[in-house]
């Protein structure tokens, strides 16, 4: 026997495609792709507008995503970038999600959007220490969880599961 | 001659003292590095990360079943609401229902947990603001409770009780009765410790108009769960995006007027008696059936089955040496823990493992309010502060 696959996830919200449509007419070529998984909407942005598109879908009456979420990042070491950038959006006028992604390759640096939302601080920070990337322009670039003369960046690729030696 | 009233500030040099790590009041190992204007807090840094135990690496390196007992040491005063987030998120990614008296086991579970954190909130919280005498009327109850989990789990505080695709095993014979007679008899006992606390003047006095959380600041800096509610947003997401079954139940959201530490206060005391109202209408419409899916690729076969047959032996060591093979693609699911939106990020690769594996959690994003609500309050409010937004480090820290 195999479960029946749920019906839950089959459809994306109207609300968070109407977002990655709006984004696509606004930002044109900035918008390189809009995914759909399990009724999740990530749109895929170039990292260069990451700030003025976040501005837009928090600022914009008929998104407002005002709530950031979740930001965070992934390390690859096998891809034609280096590291992909996540941030998980909520509205509460249309309670829509949307994830939007950005990728940098051949550079660890990206604006900071703690202008956008200032609960990007924490996150940008912890972003920083675990992967490695760099926020531009945030106030307070510290690492948060490791300690500050610690070296590496545990979440990437290359790091070891058992660490580095004592 | 008539006297003149200092003024609390010192006026004079400011100090820089250590508030933590270890401190009584600040609930586990938050260090807040406080520079002090005599009893005014100037500026508040606080340094987290003591209890960082590098969960999200670990996870890429277990498979989906292997992380569950991980969940349990996140929140630790309410795990089993942390392993039915967890659960659920992979079962996004498998796309897959659990029968539905998994459901409402996982709904009892949510709200046992929620209760159960809200009990130690409220005893720390009280104990904090001097008032023990509480403090031991809901470590009472939240003893009881403990028992409850022991009962169902089979330990106190590291239940690993959700599977993916429903739960490790059924209720307990005569669970439902014992638990319903605890259910019948516990709004007293909230009753009886309001009548210690919300119109005592000391604690009025020191906790309203204390900790202001403006409602544009809260969303701006992502505080969820009761902090969020108690600054007068109605958003939770048992009712803004419903899972498991939370539809099919009748309960009330709790809303905040002023956000201070006595809204909190307000706000969380009716969520244990509106928790209170979901679980009489789970244990009173506990559905029967099973509570696992019938899928031998995702759960582990039953015992007795692996000692006698070939395939199911095949099924179970696949699974335990290789896991299941989870569909390439990426999910987020969140659930309304007792301190707000937990969620949980999955990217799959295929495979037994995920690829990264992000755990939002409501402790950390909330713990980020403190430093502006920490400017201009007193020494002594700041601990009602930390209380009032009940932070947990297990979960801060990961």
């Amino acid at each position: 026997m195999t479960a029946p696959k749920s019906t839950r996830w089959e459809k994306p919200g109207d609300a968070s495609v109407r977002a990655a449509q709006a984004l696509k007419a606004r930002f044109g070529d900035a918008v390189i792709e809009t995914a759909v998984f399990r009724g999740e909407v990530t749109v895929l942005v170039q990292p260069a507008r990451i700030v003025e598109i976040c501005n837009f879908l928090k600022l914009d009456p008929d998104h407002s995503f005002e709530m950031l979420i979740d930001l965070t990042g992934i390390h690859f070491l096998d891809r034609d970038w280096e590291y992909e950038l996540l941030y998980h959006l909520y509205s509460f006028r249309s309670n829509a999600r949307l994830r939007v992604k950005t990728r940098l390759a051949e550079t660890n640096r990206i604006a900071t959007v703690t202008g956008v939302w200032r609960g990007a601080d924490w996150q940008e920070r912890e972003a920083f220490d675990l992967v490695g990337v760099v926020f531009d322009g945030h106030p307070d670039l510290r690492r948060i969880l490791m300690p500050e003369d610690f070296e590496f960046h545990p979440l990437r690729r290359d790091f070891p599961l058992e660490g580095h030696g004592a | 001659m008539a006297i003149t009233r200092e003024k609390l500030e010192a006026g004079g040099e400011a100090v820089t003292i250590n508030m933590g790590p270890s401190h009584p009041s600040t609930h586990g190992v938050l260090r807040l590095l406080l520079v002090l204007d005599g009893e005014v807090v100037r500026k508040c840094t606080p340094h987290i990360g003591y209890l960082h135990r590098g969960m999200e690496k670990l996870a890429e390196h277990k498979t989906y079943h292997q992380f569950i007992p991980y969940t349990d040491r996140l929140d630790y005063l309410a795990p089993l609401s942390n392993n039915c987030a967890y659960v659920m998120a992979v079962e996004k990614l498998l796309d897959i229902d659990v029968p539905p008296r998994a459901n409402a086991i996982r709904v009892l579970c949510c709200e046992l947990s929620r209760i159960s954190a809200h009990l130690l909130w409220l005893g720390t919280h009280a104990v904090d603001l001097g008032a023990l005498t509480v403090f031991f009327y809901t470590f009472r109850e939240r003893e009881i409770l403990y028992d409850f989990i022991e009962l169902l789990t089979g330990t106190r505080m590291t239940t690993s009780y959700t599977r993916v695709g429903g739960l490790a095993r059924d209720l307990p014979p005569g669970f439902l009765d014992q638990f319903q007679a605890w259910v019948k008899r516990f709004p007293k006992e909230i009753d009886e410790w309001e009548a210690l606390l919300t119109h005592n003047k000391i604690w009025v006095e020191r906790t309203r108009e204390v900790g202001i959380l403006k409602l544009d600041d809260a969303i701006d800096l992502g505080v969820t769960g009761p902090s969020l509610r108690a600054s007068g947003k109605e958003w939770d997401l048992r009712k803004a995006e419903p899972y498991a079954g939370y539809d099919d139940l009748d309960f009330e959201i709790p809303v905040g007027t002023v956000g201070d530490v006595y809204d909190r206060y307000l706000v969380r005391l009716e969520e244990m008696r509106q928790s209170v109202r979901i679980l009489n209408q789970i244990i009173a419409k506990m559905p029967d059936g099973p509570i696992l899916v019938d899928d031998p690729k995702i759960v582990l076969p039953p015992k007795e089955n692996v000692l006698r047959n070939m395939e199911e032996l095949i099924h179970q060591f696949i699974i335990v040496t290789e896991s299941f093979d989870a569909p390439v693609g990426e999910v987020y699911h969140a659930i309304e823990a007792p301190k707000g939106e937990l969620g949980f990020y999955i990217k799959s690769e295929g495979g037994g493992s995920p690829y990264r594996l992000k755990i939002r959690s409501p402790s950390f994003i909330n713990l980020q309010a403190i430093v502006k609500l920490a400017e201009g309050s007193m020494v002594s409010d700041l601990v009602a502060i930390i209380a009032s937004l009940d932070p947990v480090m297990g979960e801060v820290d990961r």
